[in-house]
């Protein structure tokens, strides 16, 4: 008999739904009062609540000045444009690799702490980068950012494709979406992430059957980095620009609250669902308010407080329910079979 | 030659002697009972011997081998392995889950990043052999959190065993049981003494004495008296403590 629970599906029902929805988004965007940029940034921001969750729902790490990889990512795509002359996948490649190593470093730092001695730690480093991101005029421009970065076309086996329409760019961004979708997706069921969450649930005790956990944290830590770096070269290009603002603790506060809001901490999928819900609250009563991020506050504080984990946590309190009233629904049926038989 | 061997043992707090100066031998194939008052640093006995806190006098030695002062992965790795007093499980995880982690054929493959534990049978089953050994056949896939508390306690032997280990720490396993757990608990452990050296810190003197082929008393810090639960019984000591009379 088996013991082995069942395989992490390749190809799970909301994976499907959501890459099916995201991929008709341009039939349908008009037709319900949105627009196409509107989506490039979500998506953008999914693959960087994504990465952000892997460190927090996954690991257990709470990384509050995320938004600093994220920001290393976009000037580090800008650079590689303006300074060294790289195209879409090379500077893509400049901004995983830059952000991939900005945590690294930070990540020796932080690594051996837990809780909210590493919430402070990552605060006080991203405050480092957005700071340094301001100050070093020469290489940042300052306050004003790197202006004028471009989209590079997608050259693939000689042919080309312009990424200038926000319509192009945007089937680019979720092509890049699903690639870190597909890959976070095995990695939360390989053996490296059911140990990492295992480090989650009890770090002592995975210390003491013989884990690095040290090196669990480390890895976990700069792969959340290099795929935030990816998702903040995106943004670049979305923007056209790199600027502080993107590293600042503002959009490291913003990832957290789409991560929780969604429900993260309980549901791979959670960060899909907050990143959505966080731009579509932004932009719907921003056309209202300039106070929205007053009203999302004050939404986000009876999440937490009423439902800690968030829409995908209410989700699985649903199902839990229908599950029990199936339940009881049939008890009485098959009783009377019985009595029937 | 002994399997382990740790030889005067300090290790203080501050200015807070626990360990004062502790010596001891277990050959391998050996139970040793480790027993004493509240207080008498059994435990940190315990953290010290499993790398939890490095002592700061002392060698710890291991199959041949200075283990003195490598951290718990390290000594984990080596073939020692513990279960805790206070339970310390994955509590997400289902019991086999839990077991599975364990694993070093697992903690071998933690690097593959894009293979699909689930799909790694022979972990599973080799963990389900364990959880068979340690009686919790049938609860395979039952949230470690949702297990009773004896369940959890031979869970958290089971999570021990799946290091194969050469050496075994039990710290207190009888706490909280009652008496038909206590029972059960030492059917198992002596069907765990053919295949593993044990150390066992425990308050439960009957539990102990049953099963122990020597125990060693610890008091102040210091392994105050060792012999066979037989001989022990003329011990003063042992004879005086309220626990002792329980025993006579």
């Amino acid at each position: 008999m088996s013991h082995s629970p069942a395989p992490a599906s390749l190809l799970p029902v909301p994976m499907v739904c959501t890459l099916v929805l995201l991929a008709s988004a341009p039939l349908w965007l008009d037709a319900v009062g949105l627009y196409q940029y509107l989506a490039v940034e979500i998506v953008i921001w999914m693959i960087f609540a994504l990465a952000h969750n892997l460190l927090l729902g996954q690991g257990g790490m709470p990384s509050f000045g995320h938004g600093a990889y994220f920001g290393v990512g976009a000037y580090a795509f800008g650079l590689c444009q303006q300074q060294l002359g790289a195209e879409l996948l090379g500077g893509l490649a400049g901004a995983l690799l830059a952000a991939a190593a900005a945590g690294a470093v930070v990540a020796c730092f932080i690594s051996h702490r837990r809780g909210i001695y590493y919430a402070l730690l990552t605060i006080a480093f991203g405050q480092v980068m957005w700071f340094v991101a301001i100050k070093w005029h020469a290489v940042t421009g300052g306050e004003d950012g790197l202006l004028k970065i471009a989209r590079p076309p997608l050259r693939v086996a000689g042919l080309e494709w312009s990424l200038a329409s926000n319509e192009a760019f945007y089937a680019f961004v979720l092509g890049v979406f699903a690639l870190v979708l597909v890959f976070l997706w095995r990695l939360v069921h390989s053996p490296w992430g059911r140990v990492l969450r295992a480090i989650k649930q009890n770090e002592m005790r995975a210390a003491f059957v013989g884990h690095n956990v040290w090196l669990y944290k480390w890895s976990a830590f700069v792969l959340s980095a290099a795929l935030s770096g990816v998702a903040g070269g995106l943004f670049a290009m979305a923007q056209n620009s790199a600027y502080p603002n993107v590293m600042s603790l503002h959009n490291s506060g913003f990832v957290v609250m789409m991560v929780l809001i969604g429900g993260g901490l309980v549901s791979f999928w959670g960060p899909v669902i907050g990143a959505v819900v966080f731009i579509l609250t932004r932009d719907l009563l921003g056309a209202y308010t300039d106070a929205w991020l007053l009203w999302y506050g004050l939404v986000f504080m009876a999440v937490v407080l009423f439902q800690p984990n968030g829409i995908a946590g209410m989700w699985q309190v649903w199902q839990a329910w229908r599950r029990r009233r199936a339940a009881t629904a049939a008890a009485p049926k098959a009783a009377a079979r019985e009595r029937e038989a | 030659m002994a399997l382990f061997e740790a030889r005067h043992l300090h290790k203080r707090f501050g200015g807070h002697v626990v360990l004062e100066d502790i010596s001891l031998s277990v050959e391998a194939g050996e139970l040793r009972g480790i027993m004493g008052p509240n207080g008498a640093g059994k435990t940190t006995c315990f953290n010290v011997l499993t790398g939890r806190y490095k002592p700061d006098g002392g060698t710890v030695m291991f199959d041949g081998r200075d283990i003195t002062g490598l951290s718990p992965r390290e000594v984990a790795r080596c073939g020692i392995s513990r279960s805790f007093q206070i339970m310390n499980l994955f509590d997400e995880y289902s019991a086999i889950d839990n077991v599975v982690i364990a694993l070093p054929a697992v903690r071998a493959l933690g690097w593959s990043v894009l293979r699909d534990l689930a799909r790694q049978s022979s972990a599973y089953d080799e963990a389900a052999t364990i959880l068979q050994r340690v009686g919790l056949a049938g609860k395979e896939g039952a949230a470690s959190r949702s297990l009773s508390y004896g369940e959890r306690r031979a869970l958290e032997i089971g999570v021990s065993l799946a290091a194969r280990p050469k050496l075994l720490f039990l710290d207190e396993p009888t706490a909280g049981l009652g008496t038909e757990g206590t029972a059960r608990l030492a059917d198992l452990v002596t069907t765990l003494k053919q295949q593993v050296t044990i150390v066992i810190i425990e308050h439960d003197m009957r539990f102990l004495f049953a099963l122990a082929d020597r125990v060693s008393v610890i008091h102040w810090g210091q392994v105050i008296a060792e012999d066979t639960p037989a001989n022990l019984r003329a011990n003063p000591w042992v004879q005086r403590s309220s626990l002792g009379s329980q025993t006579a």
